[in-house]
C-alpha cells in the first residue's frame, strides 16, 4: 500500500532570513496509484460512506494538517 | 433537467465565530478552481465528449453544485451575525460595502468570477484539465484546513476534499475508457 504523504528537505542556506520549516510534505492520495478501479472492492455501509465521503474504503485518503505534527515535535523538543 | 433535494449533501457545522474563515472559504465559492467553476466546466464540456463518459461529467457537474451550496452555507453562517466592524477586521469590508451580507462569486482576493472555465472540445485535453482541476481543488481544501482551527468546519472540508479525490479517480478512469485498451489483448 502506497503512503499518501511524502516528505522532502529543500536546501537550507546559512543566509536564510527565517528558521527552516523543513522537511516539507506533499500529498499523494490513492487515486495516483489505483488505475481503473477493480471489480468487487469492499464497501462502507451507507452511514459510514457519508461520514467518509466515499463508498470505498480503498479510496479513502484522510488529511490532517502536517504543520500540527511539526508543531508538536517542536513543542516536545523545546 | 434537475430534481432538487432540500438538504445539504453533508452537514455543515461551524463551531467558532471567525468571519476571517469566510474570506478564505470564498475562494472555493467563486475562485478559478472553486466549486462554481467546476460545475460550469463539467456541465459545459458534456456536449463535446464521447457519450460513454458524458454521464460522468453530468453527475460530477451536478454534485459540484451540492458542494457550492455547502460552501455558501459556511460563508453565510460565518458572516450573518458579524457587525460591519468585525467584517472590516476580517478583510471583508469591501465585500460588505459592495454586497452587504450577501454571499458573492469572487475569490479570496476579491476578484469577481470572470468565467475561468476551460473547455477545449478535445476529450483528452478536457479530461486532463478536469483531473488537474480536481487536484487543485483538493489542495485548496488542504490549505484551508491548515489555516483553520475549527474542527467542525474541518470535518465538512475533509468530506469535500475526499470527494475531489473520488472525482479525480473517476476522470482518470474516463481517460482509460477513451483510450479503449481496457481488457483488450494488445497485438502489435
Amino acid at each position: 500500500m502506497a503512503t499518501s504523504r511524502k516528505w522532502y528537505s529543500p536546501y537550507v542556506s546559512p543566509m536564510d532570513p527565517c528558521p527552516p520549516l523543513s522537511p516539507v510534505s506533499y500529498e499523494t492520495p490513492v487515486q495516483l496509484y489505483l488505475g481503473f478501479q477493480p471489480r468487487g472492492m469492499e464497501q462502507f455501509s451507507p452511514f459510514e460512506a457519508l461520514a467518509h465521503g466515499t463508498l470505498w474504503p480503498g479510496l479513502y485518503t484522510p488529511y490532517t494538517n502536517p504543520y500540527l505534527l511539526k508543531k508538536r515535535g517542536i513543542d516536545t523538543n523545546g | 433537467m434537475w430534481y432538487y433535494e432540500k438538504k445539504l449533501q453533508y452537514p455543515v457545522r461551524v463551531g467558532i465565530c471567525n468571519p476571517k474563515m469566510a474570506k478564505f472559504l470564498i475562494e472555493q465559492y467563486g475562485g478559478a478552481d472553486g466549486e462554481l467553476a467546476a460545475a460550469l466546466r463539467y456541465l459545459n464540456q458534456r456536449y463535446t465528449i464521447p457519450s460513454r463518459v458524458m454521464g460522468l461529467l453530468n453527475d460530477i457537474g451536478t454534485e459540484e453544485f451540492a458542494h457550492l451550496e455547502m460552501i455558501a452555507t459556511m460563508v453565510y453562517k460565518l458572516t450573518k451575525d458579524a457587525t460591519p466592524e468585525q467584517l472590516k477586521e476580517a478583510g471583508l469590508g469591501e465585500h460588505y460595502v459592495d454586497h452587504g451580507k450577501s454571499v458573492y462569486y469572487h475569490n479570496a482576493a476579491g476578484q469577481k468570477f470572470d468565467m475561468p472555465i476551460q473547455s477545449k472540445g478535445d476529450p483528452i485535453a478536457d479530461l486532463y484539465e478536469d483531473i488537474a482541476a480536481e487536484e487543485k481543488a483538493r489542495s485548496t481544501y488542504q490549505w484551508i484546513i491548515n489555516i483553520s482551527d475549527d474542527p467542525l468546519i474541518n470535518d465538512s472540508l475533509g468530506f469535500l476534499r475526499e470527494r475531489e479525490i473520488i472525482h479525480s479517480q473517476r476522470f482518470r478512469e474516463a481517460v482509460e475508457l477513451l483510450k479503449e485498451e481496457q481488457n483488450k489483448k494488445k497485438v502489435f
